[in-house]
Order: C-alpha cells, then structure tokens, then sequence
C-alpha cells in the first residue's frame, strides 16, 4: 500500500480498480467474434436506457419486479420468523418440519413454477407466491440454527439475575437473536433476485425478469445485457443497505460472520 | 468475624446426581453433605469430572438433584432465586449490553429504577474499577475486565450467596492474581457466603475459610481442611510456613485423585 493513502481510500482505489478492469475484459468480449453478439459494447448497452425509456416500459418493469421482490421477500420474512422460532423451541415440530425445509431448499424454483401457476393463475400472485417461498426457506433455515445456538450461559445467567420466562425471550433470546436474524435477512434478499425470473415466468405482463426473457426471442442483446446489469445493481444497493442496518444493529458482535 | 455461632446459610444434604450416559448410569454427585455458614468463604477443589461444577449448579438451582435436598435459610432449594448469585467462567455478559447495562441487568429485571439503580450500579462499577469503561461493550474489554463486570452483575442482583464456578480458570496467572486479591477485599467487605470452585490448590487456599476436596468419579467429598489463616491476606500469605504446610496437605489429596483419574 501506498503511504499517505487511509485504508478507506485505499478501498476505493482498489474498487475503481476492479470496475475499471471489468469494464476493459467487457469490451474485449464485445469485440471477440465468438462473443460479441452476446456482448454488445458499454456505449450500446447503456444507449438502450433511452430505447427502453421511448418504449414505455423500463420504469415499469423496475417496479413491478421491485413489487413482487418486496412483498415476497417481506411475507417470506414475516412467515420465516414465528415458523424459526417454533423450530427452535418445540422438538416435534422441528423434526417434522426440518426435512420439509430441507427438502425443497435445494429444488430449483423453476421447477415448482409450472405448479404454482397452475394454482394461483397469471399475473402478481404466482411471482410473489414463487419468491415468499424461496426467501422463506432460506431464511427460516437460517434463524432457526442461529436461534438454537445461542449460548446457553446467557440464558443461565439470566435466570439467576431473576429474570422471567418473559423477560428472557425479550431482553435475552430476541437480542441474541439478531445477528442471525439480519444474517437470514441478508441471505433472502439474495434469494429474492435471484428466483425472480422463476417468479416472472409465470406469465407477467412486465417485470425485469420477464423482459429479459421476451427481448430473448427477438435476440435484442443490448436491452437484455442492461437488464441483467440493473438486477446486479439492485443487488449491490440492497446488500449495501442490509450491511449497514446489520453495522448499526449487532456492531456489538465479537466476531463478524460471513 | 462473626464467632462461634454462626447460622448455618447453606445446607447441603445427602445430595446425589446421576444422568444415562451412554454406557448405562453415570454417577456425577454421590452423597454430598455439607454446611455453610454465614458469611463464610467455602473453596471447593477436586480434578476436573469430580462434579463440582453439577453441585454448584444443583445449589444455584439451575439443575434439579436426582436425590437429596439442598437448604437455603432452612427452605429447600427450588429453581433460581435471588438470594443465589452465580459468577460462570465464561463470564456470561451480555453481548449487546455495554457495562453498565450488565451490570444494571439485575436491577432491570427486579423493577428498581431511578437514583436508586443508579447509586448501585456507580457503586458497584467502581468497585470493580471500570469507572472508565462503563459504556464500552464486553468485547472491548479483556477477559479479566469482562469478569469484573460479571462480578460487579452478580453484586448488583444483591445475593445473599455468591456462587463462584471456576471464575478466574480462562485468565492467564497474572490476572488471576490480581482478581484473587480483589475478591478477597471485597469478600471482607461485604462478607457474602461464597462457594467458590476452582482446580487450583493455590486458589483454593488463599481464599477459603475451609477447603473442601473432591475425590473423581463418582463425586464425593474427600475431605474438609479448615485454613487457619487470618484476613487480610495477600500474596506474601503464600510464602508462609503455614500456608506451605497447608498446601502441600491438599496436593498430596488432589494429587491421590488426580491417579485415579489417569487409571
């Protein structure tokens, strides 16, 4: 490292470092023969922003997609949470509904769409459906082991500071639980791009996911390229955001997770 | 010192523990019967798996006994109680909690608020002498600091009994000293029944007021050795000829356990 330069600098060099090379390898593939019809070049894709603009549906689509994505997600997260403490707490119910978890978690979204279509029709219901249930198995499964790993000592420790059953679910269990809880928020909010276009290919009228999927059949590249682009900066601000909550929330931590 | 009559605070009678391991039935606390006194300073020494940590547990009322009763100002011990605190080796703070609002816990949890709280809180940090650090969190804080802030907790909840469970066993020695000789002033203080556990003969004696060793498997009380060695002490107590004299009495018994332990 260079002198003088504080270590946040440094970062950002290194990160302007990383977009700039990134950028450089993007152009070499939108000029090699083999790749360049998938990768137009930066001033062609960003050019479509105004395409998409003049076709009435850029806007459009990043919200609906944020729609579905949100509610999903929240209902995901509203379910996971009492479903995680349950587990934690009640024996039966943990060994009957673990295997369930476990068992769907690793089944590709894309897969159960057709069924869920089939259930809940077209249109909103099937995308929020598709991503409460990826976000919630991720994140139930998440809180769930966090919860039962809290260190039991603090619960002891608590009993004998003359705690009650009350005090200590809400002064002791819920704050210890937290890390996990942001940890399982972070991993959903993942989970919740990621299983978009499974959730968008449930006949949506317009959506990121869905978009990307119809400019395929006209092979428009350079739209499809941008879109792709705006899910991954979608990504990047809402990990930002969930890193900086978690910062402030659980900053208390002796070590930090992964 | 109170004199000869003193109440007996803490009754430990016929106490047995045993749990299904799995080779059929472990036998951790085999008949344990001993008393307490008011205000005494009780130091329990044995090799580790003795289940000197399972009776501490079993007086704090965190673990039931499979047999015998333990008293408590003559009533049975049922559960936790505010009359027993403990000090856990792992010191146990809350995380998420700065000092001060460890130590506050206790007070929190009984409703005291206000001035009142405040006084004995500001007492209590100062007399672990972490004025400065009272709104650091405990992973600021070393592992001698973090038990300081146990021990202030522990105060803060006003026990009538501290129970000590190998505090200062995850200290390096030079810290451990110096927590010795803390505790023992405030001990002199305040003068709180203390039970407090450790592996270390040394600990053990320049704390107690009696020594009770623990034999292995099953966990029975070995012996009781009365330490005639008056308050205040400090370290130069440990080059007494007493004291030498002492220790090297219960070495040799530890030591005896520590073989059939090996065996």
């Amino acid at each position: 490292m260079k002198k003088g330069l504080s270590a946040k600098a440094s970062r950002r060099l290194w990160l302007l470092l990383s977009v700039a090379s990134a950028i450089v390898l993007w152009t070499i593939l939108s000029v090699l023969p083999s790749t360049s019809r998938s990768f137009p070049n930066i001033i062609k894709t960003f050019s479509q922003i105004k395409v998409m603009i003049a076709r009435k549906v850029l806007f459009k689509d990043i919200a609906s997609s944020l729609i579905s994505v949100v509610s999903g997600y929240a209902l995901g997260f509203v379910i996971a949470l009492p479903i995680a403490i349950l587990m934690a707490w009640y024996r039966p119910f943990r060994y009957i509904v673990e295997p369930w978890i476990n068992f769907i978690r690793n089944i590709p979204p894309l897969a159960y769409v057709p069924l869920i279509v089939i259930a809940a029709g077209v249109g909103r219901k099937p995308q929020i459906i598709v991503i409460t249930l990826a976000t919630f198995l991720t994140m139930c499964i998440t809180m769930y082991q966090g919860i039962i790993n809290i260190d039991e000592t603090l619960i002891k420790a608590a009993k004998i500071l003359g705690a009650s059953d009350r005090q200590i679910f809400f002064r002791v269990l819920a704050p210890a639980s937290l890390p996990f809880i942001m940890t399982a928020i972070r991993l959903g909010s993942s989970v919740a791009l990621t299983t978009l276009i499974a959730a968008e290919s449930t006949g949506a009228f317009a959506g990121l996911g869905m978009r990307i999927r119809s400019l395929n059949n006209n092979f428009e590249t350079a739209p499809m390229l941008l879109y792709i682009i705006i899910i991954g900066c979608i990504g990047v601000i809402v990990e930002k955001v969930i890193k900086f909550t978690e910062q402030r929330l659980t900053g208390w931590q002796e070590k930090r997770e992964i | 010192m109170a004199g000869e009559t003193r109440n007996i605070k803490l009754s430990i009678q016929n106490v047995k523990k045993s749990y299904m391991g799995r080779n059929g039935e472990v036998v951790a606390l085999n008949g344990v019967s001993l008393d307490i006194a008011e205000n005494e300073f009780i130091t329990v020494v044995g090799p580790s798996g003795c289940g000197k940590s399972t009776l501490l547990n079993i007086i704090a009322g965190l673990l039931d006994a499979t047999s015998g009763k333990v008293l408590c100002d003559g009533k049975e011990v049922k559960g936790t109680g505010p009359e027993r605190g403990v000090v856990f080796q792992q010191y146990a703070l809350f995380p998420w909690l700065t000092v001060e609002k460890n130590v506050r816990f206790p007070l929190d949890m009984k409703g005291v608020k206000g001035a009142e709280a405040d006084a004995i809180v500001d007492k209590y940090i100062h007399m672990v002498g972490l004025e400065n650090f009272r709104n650091h969190y405990p992973k600021e804080l070393s592992g001698g600091m973090k038990q300081r802030v146990a021990i202030a907790r522990a105060y803060a909840g006003n026990p009538e009994v501290l129970l000590m469970d190998e505090p200062f066993g995850a200290l390096d020695a030079q810290t451990r000293t110096q927590l010795q000789q803390e505790l023992l002033d405030m001990w002199e203080k305040e003068r709180k029944t203390c039970f407090f556990i450790t592996h270390d003969v040394d600990e053990a004696l320049i704390l107690g007021q009696r020594v009770v060793i623990m034999s292995a498997r099953p966990g029975r009380i070995k012996s009781i050795l009365p330490v005639d060695i008056p308050y205040p002490r400090d370290q130069r107590t440990k080059m007494s000829e007493r004291y030498l004299e002492l220790k090297n009495h219960i070495w040799e018994q530890v030591y005896q356990e520590y073989l059939e332990v090996r065996k």
